[in-house]
């Protein structure tokens, strides 16, 4: 077979890019987490918010440094892999990128110096305005970043002159008709995985009888948390599915693999669809309910693949199952988090070994929910880059088969290594607890008892550190 | 502001994007370059200790600068990292690996001695790269069309490759006479020494790129050795040879500051040699900063952030070098 260069230049994107929306996902959440939990220190005065925050802080430091590094990878590849498309949308994505350096790159990564090394040489208040600052900047980012993705689903304010795009109207630009749905989506997805992180690591430890004051207190403030935004993000998700009917209603057709324009639609729960027959070899759907899902209408039409030629149509397979991965994972969380909550009021929460023995292992499923849900809106965008102007195979650049494959064997390689390691990193410092080596100074050994250890860290506190 | 000086001012900012880039990640890359000849673990914390907060920001530069290029200079943009692509992918493997180093060390325990090992061979890998990726723009790019056209190994020269061996002396140096200023005891003491034989090293590979270009490119020579030019340009070698001697000096005298900043002295000289050689192109010898530029508008809406924020960015640089001034103190990073 003759190897494909858009194709390995694709895969060699979706690959780097998969990886990369990982820890950015995971440094939102955390560094808002952080942020809150110095935040209550200053208000409570009490040392276990900071011990919680210094421990995270740790963690952070480890994932924000595989963002950045795998960050920086994906700016250049822009131009390294995707000449065409910098060149006909660089004056668009191109400024959106730069404010995004500009706003919150450097801030993240200037005050994350102070976060990460300032205690014992700034004054308190400023350590906790640098982790408020780091978690503005992470979430700046998230806004530019967004910002650009979504115009590249639904383009507005430019012209086409040349055959290259232009600018006319840069609110237009920022504020595209999907931006608003897919920044509120994601930024709540990026919570809502952190506050699944921190439940599964507070349950773990309770489980094991370890730092049961900080365990219950990590897992009362992930519950509460991820009670109010799990139901949110279906909220949320429901309003982007139906801008996304709006804009880009092949996508929804792939999502749904519906290839008749039809109304009322049935609410496909599971199906194989076949894209050399254009249908469904079989189908386990409830009758008429797509209208009502998709459209909020009980009659509503909905757009069949059909309707567009074959060469215009996204991958059904790849886009109506990581669709239902993400409907999947999306509703165990809500399930999670309600019985939770409920648990919670009931008083009852710290002893319900079986729930906590769940939620320990659930740590996963932000990841795969928000891995999946980009799966389904940049497939979902295909065969376009750039939503009905340019083609993804329009977009690469000249290099052949041989050099692309080389370099993507490149980063599978290393970045397998760099990630088992890191989550290997991450289990050790997990394991480690709050109390250990990860906020005592190490010739001090850790404390045997948990009072000396919050003596200490008061006495930390109050000498600025060190 | 139209479409004769907008790009000249673009060229202007990611021109001092990229020299703060390769001052300040030139220095912790160095420190990384030096770190083998480091004695135990001890040393190397010490080592990494002095650029622990910074490299995050450092390295933010580049990001500025690849950005800044692509939104100022679309099409440049697009060749360059076409034409260097092998080079270019290798630098940010490199820059990975020892990203990840500086945390994963800290928490590896049997495992330690190989992110020691990444780190000073990512920071190795990533300097050669960075004066090979130089070297290739410097020999010219292969464009028709205003899009690269040559092959994937065009770049991979004697020139190239000697660039990049430059690149790594000149950012050991920038190490060694940081690591003079913020550490002390025998780190202190073997840094000074490293950074007088590193010195000697840049002065020759600065001497070769000096003969070469000229001798190399005709347009190089016609830049530099004609009239009325000649009698402008002379003062950067010999402020570049007056600098290295001053250095030298402060080495020999057990001063702790002034040699770094004469190191950052000789690098921004030998880049201003480098951009009068090549000015006004930014894809020599095809593609002019006028030839690429981006939209106007475009051009205009960044600028509008850029000159706002800048000022602001360089404040908190400022800011958190300030904070983490003087010498690194025994043991202190972020263990406690």
């Amino acid at each position: 077979m003759e190897l494909d260069p858009v194709l390995i230049a694709r895969l060699q994107f979706a690959f780097t890019v998969t990886f990369h929306i990982i820890f950015p996902t995971f440094t939102i959440g955390l560094s808002a987490y952080i942020a809150t939990l110095l935040v209550l220190w200053v208000g409570t005065g009490q040392d276990r918010y900071q011990r919680l925050a210094r421990y995270w802080t740790r963690i952070f430091a480890v994932s924000f440094a595989m963002g950045v590094v795998s960050g920086i990878v994906l700016s250049y590849q822009f131009g390294t892999n995707w000449s065409r498309f910098s060149v006909f949308a660089g004056n668009i994505v191109g400024p959106l990128i730069g404010y995004e350096v500009l706003t919150a790159f450097f801030l993240e990564a200037t005050f994350l110096g102070i976060m990460l090394f300032g205690w014992g040489r700034v004054p308190r208040w400023l350590s906790v305005m640098a982790a408020i600052v780091v978690a503005i900047g992470t979430m700046t980012s998230a806004f530019w970043i967004l910002a650009a993705n979504s115009w590249m689903h639904t383009p507005t304010g430019h012209e086409i002159v040349d055959g290259i795009a232009m600018p006319l109207d840069w609110w237009a630009i920022i504020f595209n008709p999907s931006f608003p749905y897919r920044f509120s989506h994601m930024l709540n997805a990026a919570y809502l995985t952190t506050g699944f992180v921190v439940l599964a690591v507070g349950a773990r430890y309770l489980l094991a009888d370890r730092h049961p004051e900080q365990a219950r207190t990590m897992i009362k403030m992930a519950v509460l948390l991820v009670a109010v935004l799990a139901p949110l993000q279906l909220l949320l998700g429901d309003q982007h599915g139906l801008n996304t009917l709006k804009h880009q209603p092949i996508k929804i057709a792939a999502m749904e693999a519906h290839w008749e324009s039809d109304k009322p639609v049935d609410f496909q729960i599971f199906a194989w669809p076949n894209e050399t027959e254009e249908r469904n070899d079989w189908a386990l759907s409830i009758p008429n309910a797509g209208s009502l899902v998709l459209t909020h209408r009980l009659n509503g039409l909905i757009i069949g693949l059909k309707d567009v030629a074959p060469q215009n149509r996204p991958p059904v397979k790849t886009v109506f199952f990581a669709f239902r991965i993400m409907l999947a994972v999306g509703f165990f969380m809500i399930a999670a988090a309600l019985v939770g909550a409920w648990l919670l009021w009931r008083g009852i929460l710290f002893e319900t070994r079986w729930y906590l023995r769940i939620v320990s292992h659930s740590w996963w499923t932000g990841f795969v929910a928000v891995t999946a849900g980009w799966v389904v809106t940049e497939s979902g965008r295909q065969p376009w880059v750039v939503q009905g102007m340019l083609r993804t195979v329009d977009a690469t650049s000249p290099h052949g088969a041989p050099v692309l494959l080389t370099t993507l064997v490149l980063f599978v390689v290393v970045y397998a290594i760099v990630f088992a390691m890191g989550i290997y990193y991450i289990n050790r410092l997990i394991e480690r607890g709050p109390q250990g080596r990860a906020v005592e100074p190490p010739d001090q050994g850790s404390p045997s008892r948990p009072l000396s250890a919050a003596h200490d860290a008061g006495r930390e506190a109050l000498a600025g550190g060190s | 502001m139209g479409e004769w000086d907008l790009p000249l001012i673009w060229a202007g900012i990611i021109g001092i994007a990229v020299a703060l880039y390769v001052i300040l990640d030139g220095f912790d890359l160095g420190v990384g370059i030096l770190f083998p000849f480091a004695r135990d673990e001890k040393e190397r914390d010490q080592m990494i200790g002095t650029i622990a907060p910074f490299w995050d920001g450092n390295e933010t530069w580049l990001v500025l600068g690849g950005g800044g290029l692509w939104v100022a200079f679309p099409r440049a943009y697009g060749a360059i990292m076409s034409a260097l692509y092998l080079p270019v992918i290798v630098m940010l493997l490199a820059l990975v690996f020892r990203g990840v180093a500086f945390e994963f060390r800290t928490v590896a325990e049997t495992s330690k001695r190989y992110w020691n090992f990444a780190f000073a061979g990512g920071s190795v890998l990533a300097a050669i790269c960075q004066g090979v990726i130089l070297g290739g723009l410097i020999q010219g790019i292969n464009v028709k069309d205003g899009a690269f056209a040559g092959g994937a190994f065009d770049w991979a020269t004697p020139f190239a490759l000697m660039c990049g061996l430059g690149v790594l002396a000149g950012y050991g140096l920038l190490g060694a006479t940081w690591l003079v200023m913020k550490t002390d005891s025998e780190v202190a003491a073997r840094a000074k020494q490293h950074a007088k034989l590193l010195l000697l090293g840049v002065l020759g590979f600065m001497a070769i790129v000096s003969l070469w270009t000229p001798l190399a490119f005709e347009r190089i020579a016609a830049r530099w050795f004609v009239t009325p030019n000649i009698y402008y340009l002379w003062p950067v070698p010999a402020l570049t040879a007056i600098t290295a001697f001053m250095l030298w000096r402060w080495l020999e005298a057990g001063r702790e500051i002034p040699p770094f900043m004469a190191a950052i002295a000789l690098f921004l000289f030998g880049y201003a040699g480098i951009v009068i050689s090549v000015f006004p192109y930014l894809v020599p010898w095809s593609l002019t900063i006028w030839d690429t530029a981006a939209a106007p508008a475009s051009q205009r809406f960044m600028l509008i952030g850029t000159l706002g924020l800048l000022p602001i960015i360089l404040g908190y640089f400022v800011f958190v070098f300030w904070i983490f001034r003087g010498k690194v103190r025994h043991g202190e990073g972020y263990h406690h």
